[in-house]
């Protein structure tokens, strides 16, 4: 009973990681129908900026976050300026092979500077480590809690972005209908930039996230592309809100298959309800219906 | 008369859709504060000569002014700003956002956003209907609901242009002469220059202050309600006689 309780505990702050660590290719796929591959990875590009800038320059953490946010908008920029835009018009294959090639260069580079050893950003945490909260039924670790609690502040701040500001609302209706936005006078493709400069804000906060609750490795990104993929399929493709539940649910079932069948099925029983969701709810528990 | 004061010009314009010639060699002169109607049948390249004007077709020859100035190379986005906005053929309405949010769109421009509160008066005097249904998704609306949001949305960029496509589409006769009741009392008010698309040729002549009547992709005749001749609009709409 206390193991299960556990369990659930645990599940459930982690799905807070999972989600955020989904958001950013929801919200892509979402309103720009553009499934990135290079998502993980990029996330994983975020974790090592804040790491050689904790490290070399600025030992504030919170203040190699920002910086850290600031490098990955303008990664972003150029990543969908120059070579998204450049072939989205030109169907779903040409930007989903651009969004591979930019995740095997990335992780390459990656490569060549830190080779595949291990890093860890929890000497920046003061909560990792120890629980923030014990009973004798369940304890609540500490980066457990943090992510959790900063997956929901993301969400909800992102939702009030998307449904009470202009911007936000501009990229709603871009994702909506292109044309009729580009009616009411809203410049498309600058639209896309924008989405993707909030998706990798958001990564870089889940990087600092991944980074000081487990540890990492530069060819870390592809794995969690795919915890990044099962979230948004449990939860709906570009459904903020979908995307903490699925995260959740991802991380109960993770722990739960982990706590029945042994910790080698934590992965697997993760993939098993997903692909199950994908057969019974092909668009997700929150996601909106199929888009023109 | 006086000069005609021209708001917007389109000169010699040809417009092809692969090797399909929808436009060839057309020009058109729109007066400032005048309703200005587009009659032509089925496929006469009604739609493609707005698209084209808001630069969601770009043509393959000649020019498009927008008060002298050269918006044929603009992005639509940019055409808007100019003070062109649109209620396209089909509605095309935000379905997954309210009734609310599509008008608070349709003021997304900086100029217009300054002024929401009086413009949010305006459309909802004019279509009250909006008003009760304004917490409802578009996807729910009726098909003239629809239109009628979608000339609200455009009404909202308070532009110096409202063209409309294809207006009466899907609405009952009562509600189409209430809507052209409305583009009149608009256009009077505010000196709004309307150029309007309805396949009725009668009601687009009675409710214009001038017409264009298009024939395969051109401009056959044009003039003030008194000075076109209906039967020979409507031989042109059939393509009958020597428009055949
Ligand atoms: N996207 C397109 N690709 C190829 N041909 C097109 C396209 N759009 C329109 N056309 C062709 O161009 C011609 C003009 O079409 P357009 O839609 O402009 O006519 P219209 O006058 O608006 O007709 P309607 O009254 O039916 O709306 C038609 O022959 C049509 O088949
Ligand atoms: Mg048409």
């Amino acid at each position: 009973m206390q193991v299960l309780l556990q369990c659930v505990v645990s599940g459930i702050l982690l799905g807070g990681l999972y989600a955020i660590i989904g958001i950013g290719l929801s919200i892509v796929f979402g309103i720009m129908k553009l499934t990135n591959i290079a998502h993980g990875t990029l996330m994983i590009l975020s974790s090592f900026f804040i790491m050689v800038i904790v490290n070399n320059f600025i030992p504030n953490v919170f203040l190699a976050i920002l910086v850290a946010i600031v490098l990955m908008v303008i990664v972003a920029f150029l990543f969908q300026k120059f070579l998204v835009n450049a072939v989205i018009d030109k169907g779903d294959e040409p930007a989903l092979l651009v969004t591979f090639g930019v995740s095997i260069c990335v992780q390459n580079i990656l490569e060549i500077f830190f080779a595949s050893n291990p890093q860890s950003l929890s000497a920046t945490n003061k909560f990792a480590g120890g629980n923030i909260i014990e009973t004798k039924l369940f304890s609540v670790p500490g980066s457990y809690f943090i992510d959790f609690v900063v997956a929901v502040i993301v969400i909800v701040a992102l939702s009030i972005i998307m449904k009470r500001t202009d911007i936000g609302r501009a990229i709603r209706a871009t994702s909506d209908n292109k044309r009729a936005a580009e009616l009411m006078g809203v410049n498309t493709k600058v639209m896309f930039v924008v989405t993707m400069g909030i998706a990798m804000a958001t990564a870089t906060i889940a990087g600092y996230l991944v980074g000081s609750t487990f540890v990492f490795y530069s060819y870390s990104g592809s794995g969690y592309l795919i915890i990044a993929f099962g979230v948004v399929v449990i939860g709906g493709m570009g459904s903020l809100f979908g995307t903490l539940i699925g995260g959740i649910l991802l991380g109960l079932v993770q722990l739960l298959g982990a706590n029945f069948f042994g910790t080698g099925w934590q992965a697997l029983t993760g993939y098993v309800f997903m692909l199950i969701i994908l057969a019974v709810l092909p668009n997700g528990i929150l996601g909106s219906g199929k888009r023109s | 008369m006086s000069e005609k004061d021209i708001i917007l010009k389109v000169e010699d314009i040809e417009v092809k859709y692969g090797d399909f010639l929808a436009i060839s060699d057309l020009s058109m002169e729109v007066e400032r504060g005048k309703i200005t109607t587009i009659i032509g049948a089925n496929g006469a390249g009604k739609s493609t000569l707005l698209d084209t004007i808001m630069g969601l077709n770009k043509p393959t020859k000649g020019k498009i002014y927008m008060e002298g100035k050269d918006i044929t190379k603009m992005k639509t986005n940019a055409i808007v700003r100019t003070g062109i906005g649109m209620a396209p053929e089909g509605s095309l309405v935000f379905e997954g956002m309210s009734v609310k949010e599509n008008l608070l769109m349709g003021s997304y421009v900086p100029e217009s956003r300054k002024k929401r509160a009086e413009l949010f008066e305006r459309v909802y005097s004019l279509f009250p209907v909006l008003k009760e249904k304004e917490k409802q998704a578009a996807t729910f609306l009726s098909g003239g609901q629809r239109q009628m949001l979608a000339i609200a949305r455009a009404l909202m960029a308070d532009p110096k242009i409202v063209i409309c496509d294809e207006i009466s589409l899907g609405l009952a006769p009562v509600i189409i002469n209430d809507i052209f009741d409305k583009v009149k009392d608009i256009n009077k008010e505010f000196g709004t220059t309307f150029i309007i698309v309805d396949q009725e040729v009668q009601r687009s002549v009675d409710n214009s202050d001038y017409s264009f009547v298009m024939v395969k992709g051109n401009i056959v005749m044009e003039g003030e309600p008194s000075k076109l001749d209906i039967d020979e609009v409507k031989d042109a709409f059939f393509g009958m006689n020597k428009y055949a």
